[in-house]
């Protein structure tokens, strides 16, 4: 008889959150990196893999300087082959290590679709218990700036009906970096979705280490009207728009779901209790979306507490256009959830 | 011969001794148990699949049913020239794989019935054999995906010995043995060959020095499909391995000691170089793609004249006349040999009653085994739990 135990550990969540205020400001990218390193550094088992990760300092420069500290046999550029390296770090993962695979945008890791959808979540359960998966996988999400159809896709509604794995999705550095820490430190395979839009943007990073628990939203901001619940990049347009309403005395509750399995329903129906209505932006198709999903939710256990039908607000049903003014208004923006939030409260 | 026969008529009859007896053979120096005992593990694997037809047709598994007979001698043969913890890979026609490597048979036979006592506890059926206690990583269901899988594996066996200089767990090592060179042994179907990711794989093994071994099982058809129908250089599969840098071999697969004394020295310059390589291994299987195959594609003729060179049939011959001991009888008696025919069918018969007389999944392990660390609201649907353990760990 031999016992095989899982040996990676799970993060002391015990600890209190530092500030999310403070004055050590960063990048996206750099918030990435922060947590990279840090778990690199902790455990030599991480490894990093993908398109330009190493000696570009990586496409979009989130492993900046990584090759220097941890060398190419950590930090390894992978050639265009996203469903080789993808199955590589399957049976990595289950031999004992711990990879971390960057996809250079989400909408390539659809070559590697057999390798991420039918193994990574499924390895588990078909070995009746035997070998998890625990890869990361991690890349940009969403629509980038007119790169057409092809380039902008944001995997989230898909990959969310598949069981056997969790997914994140920040919308700050703060959140970025305490959330891909625990997704490094998971059990279980972690789908980490970035927004290129955002890799630049800044934010305070406390210098303390910190871990974010899956599966808890934050309220980003407080309103008794309306609830709006996003996740990712949209979750600006939805400070936005609570902004511009708040000027005609409409206030909202935001929620930045932060993860989506698991989606901290718990504090979206908690919310919807005290507005009685909810606005779900999603930056993926309406049909079958995570909005699709939350809306169903309240309603199955909300549906007394609606005082207006749940609405979303998704991308146009469309594929995504290159032109600029077509790409706008084919995205959720503040206009769009403002307007929708407006027409909730019956305020025409 | 119609036109249409003609055309699919099996292209790769089997390759000549590829290597002849000159003597310093790998398996000269292995005892004459060890031999005997592959052509029980052969004999074993026969048996096991036989019964499992069987219990096909009478329902008692289900879904879809790949058998490995004809092919015995490649699981045998080639398992044998590995170490414990060396990892391994597969794709779906994987029972003689999970019974060459060590898998109790009762956990294989099982698993196919759907039991709680199954290899994967029933949850994963005839193409998902895993076994983590021999370093087994599955059985896999989707053509060509393990050959990724098996790439990973021989990567993170390289790292485990190149960056963490110290063993991960691995049922092979025991106590604090240090990390060891490793090969793995990745099995693809001849379909497999024309799969992106078999191509994305030997481009990584080759461009990183990853020490996997591709073993293509090629029985000649990719279901109904013969080999030079669905690959180029159908005539030298070792063309392939060139073009990914590694070194490719043509094996003939129908002695299991010939195949062995071939396989043997390739493995051995794979683990001590860490470089991949590529095998054509030639092989036939006797019975169709799965157990729904009426095999218009090839001829009676065609199955005969392989089953003429029968690997086990070969290797009973070996071992009853041309192998002697010392005092120059055969290292396998009349009697020995017809007591290996008794003690393998009892062997078998009670892995059926054990598959047979085993419990049905608990229905609480429907939302088992999903995650590993389960959390609240990770589902709308369902709550997932801790299962019961795996009865091989």
């Amino acid at each position: 008889m031999t016992t095989i135990e899982h040996t990676i550990e799970l993060p002391d969540f015990s600890k209190p959150l530092p500030p999310r205020e403070g004055d050590r400001v960063i990048q996206f990218r750099e918030a990435l990196r922060e947590a990279m390193s840090e778990e690199m550094r902790r455990d030599e088992r991480i490894f990093l893999m993908g398109e330009e990760v190493a000696q570009y300092n990586g496409a979009y420069k989130i492993s900046q300087g990584m090759l220097d500290e941890f060398g190419p046999k950590r930090i390894i550029d992978a050639p265009i082959s996203e469903n080789g390296f993808a199955g590589l770090a399957v049976g990595a993962a289950m031999y004992g290590l711990k990879p971390i695979i960057e996809f250079m945008s989400w909408s390539f890791s659809l070559v590697a679709a057999d390798q991420i959808l039918n193994n990574v979540p499924k390895m588990l359960y078909m070995s009746g218990g035997q070998w998890g998966c625990p890869v990361v996988f991690r890349g940009n999400d969403g629509a980038g700036g007119q790169l057409g159809s092809t380039h902008s896709w944001c995997v989230e509604g898909l990959y969310s009906n598949v069981p056997g794995m969790k997914i994140a999705i920040p919308s700050n550095p703060y959140d970025a970096k305490g959330l891909l820490k625990t997704a490094i430190r998971e059990l279980d395979p972690v789908f980490f979705l970035e927004s290129e839009r955002m890799l630049g943007d800044k934010g305070h990073v406390p210098p303390e280490e910190y871990y974010i628990p899956f599966g808890q939203a934050r309220l980003a901001r407080e309103g008794g009207d309306c609830t709006l619940v996003s996740f990712g990049r949209p979750v600006h347009f939805c400070m936005e728009a609570a902004e511009t309403l708040a000027q005609s005395g409409i206030e909202c509750d935001v929620l930045d779901m932060r993860t989506i399995r698991p989606l901290d329903i718990d504090a979206v129906i908690e919310s919807v209790k005290k507005t009685g209505r909810v606005v779900v932006v999603d930056q993926c198709w309406p049909f079958a979306s995570v909005a699709s999903e939350v809306c169903t939710q309240v309603m199955e256990r909300a549906f007394d507490w609606l005082d207006h039908p749940p609405v979303r607000v998704n991308t146009e049903d469309v594929p995504t256009p290159y032109a600029k003014n077509l790409e706008a208004a084919y995205l959720p923006n503040a206009g769009r959830i403002a307007a929708a939030v407006r027409n909730a409260v019956g305020a025409k | 011969m119609s036109h249409a026969a003609a055309e699919l008529k099996m292209t790769t009859a089997p390759a000549p001794r590829t290597r002849p007896n000159t003597g310093g053979r790998s398996s000269d120096a292995l005892p004459a148990a060890t031999l005997v005992q592959w052509l029980r593990d052969m004999m074993l694997i026969r048996e096991f699949e036989n019964r499992c037809a069987q219990a096909y047709q009478q329902a008692k598994i289900g879904g879809f049913c790949h058998l490995y007979t004809g092919q015995e001698a490649a699981a045998v043969g080639t398992i044998a020239a590995t170490n414990p913890d060396d990892p391994i890979v597969t794709a779906y026609r994987d029972h003689g794989h999970a019974l060459a490597r060590g898998m109790d048979p009762g956990a294989c036979m099982a698993e196919m019935f759907g039991k709680a006592t199954g290899c994967a506890k029933g949850k994963g059926g005839s193409m998902h054999m895993f076994d983590k206690p021999h370093w087994l990583f599955g059985g896999h269901g989707i053509v060509g995906a393990q050959t990724a899988l098996g790439t990973g594996l021989a990567f993170a066996a390289r790292y485990e010995w190149e960056v963490l200089k110290r063993p991960l767990a691995n049922p092979g090592v025991t106590g604090a043995t240090p990390a060891k060179k490793k090969v793995c042994l990745t099995y693809l179907g001849d379909g497999a060959l024309n799969q992106g990711v078999l191509h994305e794989s030997m481009n990584l093994a080759g461009l990183w020095d990853i020490p996997v071994i591709y073993i293509v099982e090629n029985n000649g058809y990719s279901m109904g499909t013969a080999i030079a129908r669905g690959t180029t250089m159908a005539h030298d599969l070792t063309k392939k391995a060139e073009a990914y840098g590694m070194r490719g071999e043509i094996i003939d697969g129908f002695d299991v000691i010939d195949l062995y004394d071939a396989f043997k020295p390739l493995v051995d310059w794979c683990r001590e170089n860490q470089k991949p390589a590529f095998v054509d291994l030639k092989t036939y299987r006797y019975l169709g793609h799965s157990m729904s195959d009426p095999q218009k594609y090839r001829t009676k003729d065609e199955v005969e004249q392989f089953k003429s060179k029968d690997s086990i049939d070969r290797m009973a011959h070996v071992l009853m006349n041309e192998r002697k001991n010392k005092d120059s009888t055969p290292v396998l008696s009349e009697q020995a040999f017809t007591d290996l025919q008794t003690s393998i069918k009892e062997q078998v018969r009670h892995a059926m009653e054990f598959a047979e007389n085993s419990p049905v999944p608990d229905a609480s392990e429907l939302h088992t085994d999903v995650y590993l660390n389960p959390m609240p609201n990770l589902s709308p649907t369902a709550e997932y739990r801790h299962g019961a353990k795996n009865p091989l760990l």
